[in-house]
């Protein structure tokens, strides 16, 4: 190796070493902080350095935990699913149907309420979703019911909550994608004579499945993650497990169960992120 | 049937956009209400919450504290991952896609996570909460982000710039201060633009790392436990029209450099 080059290597690590040593000392290490908490116990209101499972044991035999990854799994595929059908339509329209001088402006306006603050946006949606609030006096007011819907502190109202913010982030995604289909595909399916319909269903649909499945990802990570929605949205009557984690820093301060949880947490995560790997990869195979 | 699509087109459009709006515009709305509640029957604008928000100290201390959190994590971040992205793109060191992937590490966690382990090991280590621990929890967050579009701006044809001026004479710091910063200004400006918005608007990180001063998004959550109460509708809408303001001055700088 020439002395210039062994030069310009001896630079390169000294450019990296700090964001390397900052991930390490703020990242990685309060992760392995934080397994190590999960292992020892809480007695009174001291952390006993006893090293054994009993959190994770805890964890499988309280129904009241076991029951709170239960509500998020629950909540977090449903608002997946209900996101990525509702958003889908839209970025087709705005991909499709928008004229292309416009489709810039259509887009920006679709994820303005975006910039809201993450804790304002739910605070919103309850002024909306409130027994008085519009949503029940507007219904109310067009005669379609005559008792105020008590959606507010429910599953419905978190699940509310958490559509809109992820049909925003699932139309620019999906947005992406379709404008990155070249228009010969589906003019050539259209002269072999495919209708709409069909040049949707057998073209452009399953192009976009891959990238559909990436933002359906994103969404579920981002939601079985969340703490903000459903303690705003969702009241106290059914609990998700990032509430139940944060209950644990309250009165009772119980850091490694708080610890036991995020880590169950973090593997479900994981495990949904291995899964959709796994699906890429064959779908490109 | 292409005309029934093509309203069916509209019709779902304009439903979905009226539900992306629906908060916002009730958000909104219900800051100008004069009366105690901010639902239905609007009762004519007023600007006193406006005015309760200016002179609540506590929200404009946050408002502060959130600022100062902002600009000072975003520039760590934008340091950090600036010269990690130089080193990594330049240095073809071994073990480099591993080094990639441990940088782009706290992307993948939630923020839930992120906080609790600082949480955790501030407790251990007896480092007690503040605004410098919420500081930190954002640059760890943003670091990867600006690590991340600086990576992807950085080209072969910059190499050769670099070189020329080394043989010119300029020190290393030289080189990177002076020319490839400048290069990158742009990536460097959209990676410190989205940090900024995100430490602006980050909550859990923040509430788990902070006690005494309290970024404005904490002091936000609790006005909350009053319920509803259109002074927290003033002080939501201000925080959007500062990030929307933002947004669009990122844009506006990025789009003007582009032509």
């Amino acid at each position: 190796m020439t002395t210039p080059e062994r030069a310009e290597r001896r630079r390169a690590w000294a450019a990296v070493a700090p964001a390397l040593l900052w991930t390490l000392a703020f990242f990685v290490v309060p992760f392995a902080m934080m397994a190590a908490m999960s292992l020892w116990q809480r007695q009174g209101r001291e952390v006993v350095r006893i090293w054994d499972l009993s959190n994770y044991q805890d964890f499988l035999s309280k129904p009241h935990l076991l029951g709170a990854l239960w509500n998020s799994l629950e909540i977090t595929v449903l608002v997946t699913v209900i996101s990525v059908v509702l958003a889908y339509p839209l970025a087709w329209i705005i991909a499709e149907r928008v004229p292309r001088h416009l489709q810039r402006l259509a887009l920006a306006l679709a994820v303005l309420p975006f910039w809201t603050s993450y804790v304002v946006r739910s605070y919103a949606w309850t002024l909306v979703l409130a027994k008085n609030g519009v949503l029940n006096q507007a219904l109310i007011g067009a005669g379609l019911i005559a008792e105020p819907l008590e959606i507010s502190a429910t599953r419905g109202a978190t699940v509310t909550g958490f559509v809109h913010f992820f049909v925003m982030l699932l139309t620019l995604t999906i947005y992406a994608n379709l404008v990155q289909l070249p228009a010969n595909y589906r003019r050539a399916a259209a002269d072999l004579g495919a209708g709409p319909l069909a040049v949707f269903w057998h073209v452009t649909l399953p192009l976009t499945l891959p990238g559909i499945m990436v933002g359906a990802f994103l969404t579920f990570v981002l939601c079985i993650g969340d703490y903000i929605t459903p303690q705003i949205l969702g009241g106290n009557s059914e609990l998700v497990l990032p509430q139940v984690i944060m209950l644990q820093l309250g009165r009772g301060a119980d850091l490694p169960m708080a610890a036991a949880l995020s880590i169950v947490l973090m593997t479900v995560v994981t495990a949904a992120w291995l899964a959709c790997a796994r699906w890429l990869r064959l779908e490109r195979a | 049937m292409t005309a029934v699509l093509r309203l069916a087109s509209w019709g779902y459009a304009l439903a979905l956009y009226g539900f992306i709006f629906l908060p916002v515009v009730v958000l909104v709305l219900f800051s100008f209400q004069d009366g105690r509640l901010p639902i239905p029957p609007f009762e004519g604008p007023t600007l006193r919450w406006y005015a309760a928000v200016w002179q609540d100290r506590s929200l404009t201390a946050a408002l502060g504290n959130s600022l100062v959190v902002a600009l000072a994590s975003s520039a760590v971040s934008c340091a950090l991952g600036f010269l990690a992205a130089w080193g990594l793109a330049r240095g073809r060191l071994a073990g480099g896609r591993a080094m990639q992937g441990l940088i782009t590490a706290p992307l993948t966690v939630s923020y839930l996570l992120i906080g609790l382990g600082l949480m955790i090991s501030f407790n251990l280590t007896g480092i007690s909460p503040s605004l410098l621990t919420v500081g930190i929890g954002h640059a760890v967050i943003n670091t990867p982000l600006c690590f991340a579009i600086c990576f992807a701006s950085m080209g072969d044809h910059q190499v050769n710039i670099e070189r020329a001026a080394r043989d010119l004479g300029a020190r290393e710091w030289q080189v990177l201060w002076l020319v490839t910063a400048p290069m990158l200004l742009p990536a460097l400006a959209a990676g410190f633009a989205l940090s900024v918005t995100f430490s602006w608007d980050e909550f859990i990180i923040a509430f788990l790392l902070s006690r005494f001063d309290v970024t404005l998004p904490v002091e936000i959550w609790s006005l909350l436990r009053s319920g509803l109460n259109p002074k927290t509708n003033a002080a939501g809408s201000v925080v959007f029209l500062v990030s929307v303001a933002m947004v669009l001055a990122a844009e506006f700088t990025l789009l003007r450099r582009r032509r």
